[in-house]
């Protein structure tokens, strides 16, 4: 009996979840098309709701971007001298900061940041929208909901994403230099030369794909758990930890599997 | 009496042919028929769960039938194109519960939201208009506060306003009078008469508030339990002799006859050891 229960519970959980990719993947198509068919039916997505996102997610989290990726910078320098200095090898510092900052570190802190900042103000919002009915009001207005709400967000965050994972890159890169040359007696103009002596394109590239991944990902997350509200106050609190707790994870194992495909 | 041009008489607004909806495998309405035509105002009445909310869901197009089917305007809004669900939309306006007003803007830009949205006004008649909506339900001066500052009957009537505000000819008001106190809902009452009046619209009014729905109404539906209990004008729900219509117009709760056995099955049904 109570091991038919369990299988059952699995079997349910399973459905559940496949529903809400489901659901994750309905909402992202719906925005591109809204984006980019919306305004030849007379339902644009509005410039102006774009640019109050692009605020929010981007250009208020930048402070924190910054002093978040630059202390990173720093901690990997400290680590990274250290470690080396059991095989004499001091001087690798740079390139081991330049391609994991690069790679892995700007685009993963600028992302949690994201999804901390903006992922539950994004689930908060539109969580009290659906209460309060604000989004039954836009639908029997003849307003997509995803139209209105989910659109520029997605679109905010794949201008917003690349920009903070550039801003964090060069941040980290600045912290890192500035603490292997007090160190190990370097320039920051030497460490920032070496850096760009073994970076290529492609490695900075690795970091932005991801980071549209990322800001994707952040949005469908906090949007899907902001319409599924109910039960008051309880639930918009649970939705709000969800959408942080789920995106974040999400994240680092989406990077994971990215990391396999991309860097071997 | 209702006001009628001969375009409109006895045409069918809103068309309900034995609805049948779950929630979960809960039933909630059980095939409900209702016929809304032009210019009259409908009152649906009922206790807490009687279905009167789920009804309204579905006539407004946000919840799909299980069983049976809604026209609106002559046409099923769960068969139509998203383009045309929205051009239906346009002839429709909504006051919830709790006026839904946008906490982001405020009253006026509020009321000028659907206008924004559909049409391609200038910004001065844009505003022009949203201020003449707000004249006619009083609240005048009021264009700049948010809705958090206004208080409960203001913000019903800033929500009205934003629901007339594309000249709609079927208006819907979820529980106007709820949270109200009896002078205010009067007032609301009055503004729903008048707006009817002025606008030849016609009108859906959800409430358990039995003398606002007197006030108001031309014909009242009385759902029990997602069953239509009686469907009929004023005069005919009052006098009616079915005992459940006497009782809701009494307040009198339900007589439940108690089996002892099915008591004490209740009592201890989910309980361990019994």
């Amino acid at each position: 009996m109570n091991t038919r229960k369990f299988i059952e519970r699995i079997g349910e959980k399973t459905i559940d979840a496949i529903e809400e990719v489901g659901y994750h993947f309905s909402l992202l198509v719906e925005s591109f098309y809204w984006l980019l068919v919306g305004p030849f039916v007379k339902q644009p997505v509005r410039l102006h709701y774009i640019f109050s996102e692009m605020m929010k997610i981007g250009v208020l989290a930048i402070p924190v971007v910054i002093l978040l990726s630059f202390s990173n910078g720093i901690m990997m320098a400290i680590q990274g001298i250290v470690t080396l200095q059991e095989f004499n090898a001091e001087s690798q510092v740079v390139p081991g900061i330049a391609y994991s900052v690069t790679r892995e570190f700007g685009v993963l802190i600028t992302a949690i940041v994201v999804a901390g900042r903006s992922g539950s103000a994004i689930a908060a919002r539109i969580g009290s929208m659906q209460m309060s009915q604000e989004v039954d009001a836009l639908r029997v207005m003849g307003i997509e909901p995803v139209r209105h709400l989910v659109a520029p967000i997605i679109f905010s965050m794949l201008v917003m994403m690349p920009i903070l994972t550039i801003m964090a890159d060069s941040a980290a890169l600045i912290g890192g230099g500035l603490y292997t040359g007090f160190v190990l007696k370097l320039s920051l103009g030497t460490f920032i030369d070496r850096c760009f002596d073994v970076l290529v394109v492609y490695d900075v590239m690795q970091g932005l794909y991801k980071s549209l991944i990322f800001g994707v990902l952040i949005a469908l997350v906090a949007c899907s758990n902001g319409f599924s509200v109910s039960g008051g106050a309880e639930g918009l609190g649970k939705a709000t930890t969800r959408s942080v707790v789920m995106s974040i994870a999400m994240i680092v194992m989406v990077d994971m599997i990215f990391t396999y495909f991309l860097s071997r | 009496m209702v006001v009628e041009s001969e375009s409109t008489k006895d045409e069918l607004v809103i068309d309900v042919q034995d609805l049948v909806t779950y929630y979960g495998t809960r039933k909630i309405l059980d095939q409900v028929n209702l016929q809304v035509l032009a210019g009259e105002i409908m009152v649906i009445m009922g206790g807490s769960g009687s279905g009167k909310s789920t009804l309204l869901r579905h006539m407004l197009a946000l919840n799909k039938p299980a069983a049976g089917a809604i026209r609106l305007f002559g046409k099923d809004p769960n068969k139509l194109s998203a383009p045309q669900l929205h051009a239906i939309r346009q002839r429709m306006g909504v006051s919830f519960q709790n006026g839904a007003l946008f906490n982001s803007l405020n009253v006026e830009e509020n009321v000028a939201f659907p206008l924004r949205e559909h049409t391609r006004l200038d910004e001065n008649t844009i505003r022009i208009m949203a201020r003449m909506k707000l004249e006619v339900v009083n609240l005048a001066g009021f264009e700049k506060l948010m809705p958090s500052q206004l208080s409960g009957g203001m913000v019903k009537r800033a929500a009205l306003a934003r629901a007339i505000v594309m000249d709609p000819s079927l208006l819907f008001f979820d529980e106007p009078s709820a949270g109200l106190d009896p002078v205010v809902s009067a007032d609301l009452d009055e503004l729903i008469l008048r707006l009817r009046d002025a606008m030849k619209v016609t009108i859906v009014v959800v409430t358990h508030e039995l003398d606002s729905a007197f006030r108001i109404a031309d014909r009242i539906l009385v759902l029990d339990k997602g069953k239509v209990l009686i469907l009929g004008t004023v005069d005919e729900v009052k006098s009616s002799d079915n005992k459940r219509v006497q009782n809701l117009l009494n307040r009198k709760s339900e007589d439940v006859i108690v089996n002892p056995d099915e008591y004490l099955q209740r009592l201890t049904d989910d309980l361990a050891g019994l």
